[in-house]
């Protein structure tokens, strides 16, 4: 009996070989017109290197783009030598994984904001003329967003010294970097690490010269020169934002004032913050205080555990047992002058 | 110069030479400015400002370095010369003698009683003047300016202690002892009038002699 052959599964195979090989010659063709370098960008799903991060919504998706940026090296393979070639990431793109996993944008895609183009590699070079959004163009006229009061900040921004000075070239993103911003005041029981951290924001520019620089020409003060009329220099520094002297306080509905003051309206006055009405309360301690403020008006105990403020500090129940005490001796002064006259 | 065993009559012993007066002058005049710049601070108040905030501080702190040393001066003084022994006290039976201070204050003093511890050239301070004057001059007025040096440099205080921040732990031990302070100040300057006459006890501390009673 003659068996009868199957040919089939051979055609199958034969088909798949062509096809692939059409693949390869197409690409092939692409890398050679793009300088010979491997533009291939992975479609199928990487491995998020960083294990702790795999949970959140996008970091699949976002490894195809932090693999090169999320560290300073990056490797390609040149088709041209056939090698892997490394390159140093520019400190500027590179986008820490930790910090944007805990950044208020922590959930989105890469692309949500960027070009989806750019996952091609080498990224086209009109790609970095493309705008990037602003603030508004999410947060704004959103119910979600309402009680951030965004349309109150552009307007405080708008006034402010930042965007007057330098228009439309100073975007909120000077700031808050979107890949790594995220709220600090309500959120972080700390005060000194909210403090180090928005201070952080503005010496991003005023204490860095070419950050500076890229908005003008002018040599950047000396902060601490500018500031030695400050008793106790550094203890201010580490102690209160610079926002608090630098902003004008509108009204309670914006959460953090963007309204900075040209340099000659910061607030000097020393007991603007030292005094039982510190404007501190309504500033650095607003979200303390709506916890815990003190009924005797005093916001003793609000930052006794972090921090201490002349002249706004005071203890109800120590200044009520001085003036007891020192009543007591006035009285028996007295008793005892008014024993002398008539003894 | 003086000398106290020539000078001592009946009535007039003196008691204070020029470096004690000078010294004490000093000390007033420093410890008051630090009360009122200090109570200037403590509650200030941009409305009601008592002294403008920084005017305050700068004051309290030169005020502050000046009492450090005219405190140098004290105690030197005290080694240097006999003036230490006034703040010695003599432990036996001192209960009993700052009980019998106290009654005359609050009895005899009245009754025309005369005062169970005069001064004498031996005895400058009476029981209960000895231990106000060692409790201020050895503890309080050390504690404030230990404090108050560290206020002044806030580097060194440890951002915690027990309960609170260091620095609100540094600044209430400072500000009781310079509440206590002032409350010895005030007590001190009316015992003052207790003299042979109201003021004679303030013309000592200007030509050196305490006039007995």
């Amino acid at each position: 009996m003659v068996k009868s052959h199957n040919y089939r599964p051979a055609w199958i195979i034969l088909v798949i070989l062509i096809c692939l090989g059409i693949t390869f010659t197409l690409g092939y063709s692409v890398n050679s017109k793009a300088g010979g370098i491997d533009t291939t960008v992975s479609k199928e799903k990487p491995a998020v290197q960083k294990t702790q991060f795999s949970s959140h919504k996008h970091a699949i998706d976002n490894e195809n783009c932090l693999k090169c940026h999320g560290q300073s090296k990056y490797s390609y393979q040149n088709t041209e030598s056939k090698k892997i070639d490394t390159k140093k990431m520019y400190s500027e793109l590179i986008i820490d994984r930790t910090l944007f996993y805990e950044s208020n944008h922590r959930e989105f895609k890469c692309v949500d904001c960027h070009s989806e183009d750019y996952n091609t590699f080498p990224h086209a070079g009109n790609l970095r003329m493309e705008s990037k959004p602003n603030c508004l163009d999410c947060h704004g006229g959103d119910e979600k967003y309402a009680k951030f009061h965004f349309e109150n900040i552009e307007k405080q921004f708008q006034e402010s010294v930042h965007s007057e000075k330098h228009s439309e070239d100073f975007t909120c993103w000077m700031c808050h970097n979107p890949h790594t911003y995220k709220i600090n005041a309500r959120t972080n029981e700390n005060i000194k690490q909210t403090v180090a951290y928005d201070n952080a924001i503005c010496l991003n520019c005023h204490g860095n010269l070419s950050n500076y620089q890229l908005l003008t020409d002018k040599a950047n003060p000396n902060l601490l020169q500018k500031h030695d009329w400050l008793p106790n220099q550094k203890l201010h520094f580490r102690s209160v934002r610079c926002i608090e002297c630098h902003t004008k306080k509108i009204n309670d509905s914006t959460l953090v004032a963007h309204k900075i003051l040209p340099r000659e309206k910061a607030v000097r006055q020393c007991d603007q913050c030292h005094s039982s009405n510190s404007q501190l309360l309504a500033t650095l301690y607003k979200y303390k205080i709506k916890e815990v403020r003190s009924a005797k008006g005093f916001f003793e105990g609000v930052i006794s555990n972090d921090s201490y403020v002349i002249g706004a500090n005071r203890n109800y129940y120590l200044n009520l047992i001085s003036l007891v005490l020192f009543s007591i001796v006035i009285i028996g002064i007295i008793i005892h002058t008014v024993g002398r006259i008539f003894k | 110069m003086n000398n106290p065993l020539k000078t001592m009559t009946e009535e007039r012993i003196y008691l204070y030479p020029v470096w004690i007066r000078l010294w004490h002058l000093l000390n007033a005049i420093v410890c008051l400015t630090l009360i009122i710049t200090g109570i200037s601070m403590q509650f200030s108040n941009p409305k009601f400002p008592m002294i403008r905030f920084n005017v305050a501080v700068s004051i309290h702190n030169f005020a502050g370095i000046v009492l450090c040393l005219s405190y140098i001066l004290f105690i030197i003084g005290n080694l240097l010369t006999s003036n230490g022994k006034y703040y010695k006290p003599i432990i036996s039976g001192f209960f009993n003698r700052l009980k019998a201070q106290f009654i005359y204050y609050t009895l005899g003093l009245f009754k025309g009683k005369t005062a169970p511890f005069p001064v004498t050239l031996e005895r400058k301070f009476n029981p209960l003047q000895q231990v106000t004057y060692i409790g201020t001059m050895y503890f309080l007025v050390p504690l404030s300016f230990i404090t108050g040096i560290a206020m002044l440099y806030p580097e060194i205080i440890p951002v915690r202690i027990f309960w609170s921040s260091g620095l609100h732990f540094t600044d209430l031990i400072h500000i009781t002892a310079g509440f206590l302070i002032s409350v010895f100040m005030v007590i001190h300057i009316y015992f003052c009038t207790i003299g042979n006459t109201p003021l004679s006890n303030f013309k000592s501390m200007i030509d050196g002699y305490h006039e007995s009673h």
